[in-house]
């Protein structure tokens, strides 16, 4: 083969393999995008429903329920504007509790958020940055000291 | 007072640096003797110095010296030793201070084992890692001091994370940061050689030992924080694409594609300018990896509180650096001539696909990872990028590359016929392929996802590929190199890594169940039988441990427990998993949270082959250490050094 030729090969290649990562990347990328919505977006109807998104704030104190025995449980989130209520079945992270930041994973369906993962950080101190820019009132001091 | 000592430590260390970096690389350009020779002893002064920094933070851990503000927030009195030796990384600034004493030790290797390299080129080497030390040192300093003071001090701390007390993340910052910092390494070589517009096939067989045993230790590091994750945050999964993984993933798959580049330019004298890239492209993602975790613009496990002045200061260090090192390859490049060429099959074109596809993927993933903060900065949403996007982009390079490694080790310089092994690949891959689909579907009971099958066929044609020289030089009463042992046994580790994210990818079983005590649940046709629960006491947390039987068609298989811990002082819950270990699975029960009428939640895993990731992981580190202890790269101590490549022990590899 000549250099010549070879070159060509060599760039056709390249351009190929460009092309096609770049397709697959671009597809991936589409389907995989997910969007972060606040509870005020949530309730101002800005998120799409029945598509995959998530959306965090913190877990309203008392307003978690669940039938006793059961995996299935019902919470708030609030931004301290606006409210939206998640149901998830089964086990929550170790640090969820009322009055922590939360994201959560999942679907918009009749005005409920179904979600499939329910993400609580590992450090107490700490809150997913998306909910505390989206907190639209500072957070109250919890009454034990630590928050 | 003894913290002031640390401080004062850290200062001299930084002119230390500075008189390396200054002496180092003016010291070559003027070509003064004497300012060269002044290199070595400031390498070890930082060295000592800095060490006697690490020593004083790590004394005032053990004696809870609460008046220093990093041992106040990070560790308590009721915490084991062990873990205040290693809450001296748990958190930011005492992480800065592992990473400059890694780097100052990385230097003082070089310092050691390079006394036969040409005296200015050894000056440049060092000079370049003592502008990183400066760069590194003065950011320690100026912004994340782990020696500020406390006062009044704090009567007790506040302990280290619980997540962080195991055995295994007491390793992993410095496994990590020995391969990470060490890329720094290969870019100070690629510098130097850069500098003296010189790069022959002497230069990348010094370059290849370092950058090797760099590539070890951030495989081995990646894949203690992988074992970590599967077991300590109770989740089960063993890669999670979160931000910060792929932080150090992406200077590893830039690293694995240097050192295969490496090799081409030792051997043949090609890919020069590339071998430069890479190497600095390396580099600057280790860069950039610690600019993600340590500037807090990431949603991620590992992000430490949020301080705008020091993602500023990382992100200059970051463009010094990377602009710094472009302009001068931009200035170099041309002058660098590869000379000769290769047919189509070749060796050099195999290397030349690999890397090709892992730099690919290293771009995709840099992609994702990015993204989201771009989108951010600009407004236009805060979105996540799902953990399907790398599946995919990692995916589509890397299972050709499986095929193409198989193949590529045995295809000769400059031209190939594979001829006689032609044979033996065709059978073995014929073999892999049989085999694959026998067991799917006799042990598994069906193909599982499409590419299980192509996963684990990849997977057993590159393991058997592997065996081949191995064996046939052991038949023929051949000795083998250590370069080429090394280089098998590495492949032979990406086969059983292959096989294990096969297997768990394809067959594994999650399901989160509610028990009482009494209750049973089967996944997998294990029977998982919850006895009871008890409180039990830890050093530092109070525990409610759940004791579970597994039974399989009636006979005990192992007896688990797990627990559910209340640190007492971060008044932090956490599930320590019970996991029962086979050659052939995990078996992975973690105790959720009481859901009232005498039930607990509970996640149940079934993890077929999971081991042989970790496994496969540590084979692959064990072929680097072989192939870095090869006889040639044991520079001999004269002018010899000088000449390039000697023929003789240029054949095996």
């Amino acid at each position: 083969m000549t250099p010549r030729r070879k070159r060509l090969f060599a760039i056709a290649g390249i351009l190929a393999g460009v092309g096609l990562a770049t397709a697959v990347a671009l597809k991936a990328f589409d389907n995989n995008l997910q969007y972060f919505y606040d509870p005020s977006e949530v309730v101002a109807g800005k998120a799409p429903l029945d598509k995959s998104i998530r959306v965090g704030g913190m877990v309203t104190k008392g307003s978690v329920e669940r039938k006793p025995g059961s995996l299935e449980v019902q919470f708030l989130i609030t931004d301290f504007a606006q409210s939206v209520k998640i149901s998830y079945t089964g086990v929550l992270p170790d640090l969820f509790r009322e009055g922590q930041g939360i994201i959560a994973h999942g679907r918009l369906h009749d005005g409920v958020f179904v979600a499939d993962e329910v993400l609580a950080k590992h450090d107490e101190k700490y809150m997913p940055p998306e909910v505390a820019k989206s907190l639209k009132k500072p957070v109250p001091p919890a009454p034990e000291g630590r928050t | 007072m003894i913290p002031e000592l640390g401080t004062l430590a850290l200062v001299i260390a930084l002119l230390l640096a500075s008189a390396q970096a200054f002496f180092g690389l003016v010291g070559a350009h003027r070509n003064k003797l004497s300012w060269m020779q002044a290199v070595t002893p400031a390498v070890a002064g930082v060295w000592v110095f800095v060490s006697f920094a690490f020593g004083i933070l790590t004394y005032s851990f053990i004696v809870h010296d609460y008046s220093v503000g990093y041992v106040a927030t990070n560790s308590n009195n009721e915490l084991p030793l062990m873990y205040r030796v290693a809450a001296v990384w748990g958190a930011h600034e005492g992480s800065l201070l592992l990473w400059i004493e890694i780097l100052a030790t990385w230097a003082l290797l070089v310092a050691a084992f390079s006394k036969s390299l040409p005296i200015a080129f050894r000056a440049r080497v060092l000079g370049i890692l003592g502008m990183v030390g400066v760069g590194f040192g003065s950011f320690t300093l100026l912004t994340s001091s782990p020696f500020t003071r406390l006062l009044p001090a704090a009567a007790e701390g506040a302990d280290l994370n619980p997540i962080l007390q195991d055995p295994a993340l007491a390793i992993h910052p410095p496994m990590l940061y020995m391969g990470y910092v060490g890329t720094s390494v290969a870019f100070a070589f690629a510098v130097a050689a850069m500098l003296s517009g010189r790069i022959d096939p002497a230069w990348s067989r010094w370059t290849r030992p370092w950058t090797v045993a760099a590539w070890m230790c951030l495989t081995v590091g990646i894949a203690l924080g992988s074992w970590w994750a599967y077991y300590e945050l109770g989740w089960g999964g063993w890669w999670f694409w979160d931000p910060v993984e792929n932080a150090s993933f992406m200077p590893w798959l830039a690293s694995t594609a240097l050192i295969h580049s490496l090799a081409v330019t030792e051997k043949r004298g090609l890919f020069k300018n590339w071998t430069l890239l890479l190497a600095i492209f390396a580099f600057s993602l280790s860069l950039l990896g610690t600019f993600l975790v340590r500037s807090g613009v990431l949603v991620s496990v590992h992000a430490f509180a949020s301080d705008p002045s020091r993602g500023m200061f990382i992100l200059g260090l970051l463009l010094f650096f990377i602009v710094g090192s472009l302009t001068l390859y931009a200035i170099r490049a041309p002058s660098l001539k590869s000379d000769g060429g290769f047919e189509l099959i070749s060796r050099e074109s195999f290397l030349l696909l690999n890397n090709a596809l892992l730099v690919a993927a290293a771009c995709l993933i840099l992609v994702g990872t990015l993204w989201p903060l771009v989108m951010d900065a600009f407004n236009l949403g805060k979105i996540s990028v799902g953990p399907p996007y790398f599946n995919m982009v990692f995916l589509v390079p890397t299972l050709p590359l499986l095929a193409l490694v198989g193949i590529g080790m045995h295809a000769g310089w400059r031209r190939s016929a594979l001829g006689g092994k032609r044979r033996t690949l065709a059978l073995i891959a014929g073999g892999a392929l049989l085999v694959s689909m026998v067991v799917t579907l006799v042990f598994y009971g069906g193909f599982g996802l499409p590419l299980t099958v192509v996963g684990f066929t990849g997977a057993l044609f590159v393991m058997g590929s592997a065996l081949i020289d191995p064996i046939s030089r052991w038949r023929n009463k051949q000795g083998i190199s250590r370069a080429a042992l090394g280089m098998a046994v590495a492949h032979f580790g990406v086969g059983v890594f292959v096989i294990g994210i096969s297997g768990v990818a394809s067959y594994k079983i999650e399901k989160d169940v509610s028990m009482g005590p009494g209750d049973s649940a089967e996944i997998a046709g294990y029977r998982f039988n919850f006895i009871g629960t008890e409180n039990v006491r830890g050093p530092n947390y109070d525990a409610l441990e759940a004791r579970v039987k597994i039974t399989r068609a009636g006979t005990p298989v192992a007896d688990l427990t797990t627990q559910k811990r209340k640190f007492k002082i971060q008044a932090m819950p956490m599930a320590h998993a019970g996991i029962a270990v086979a050659w052939n699975r995990d078996l992975f029960v973690a105790l959720g949270d009481e859901l009232g009428a005498g039930k607990w939640s509970m996640r149940l895993q079934y993890k077929p082959l999971v081991r042989y990731i970790w496994i496969g992981a540590v084979i692959v580190a064990l072929g680097g250490l072989i192939a870095t202890l090869d006889r040639r790269y044991r520079v001999p101590r004269t002018a010899d050094a000088l000449l390039p490549a000697d023929a003789a022990t240029d054949k095996v590899s």
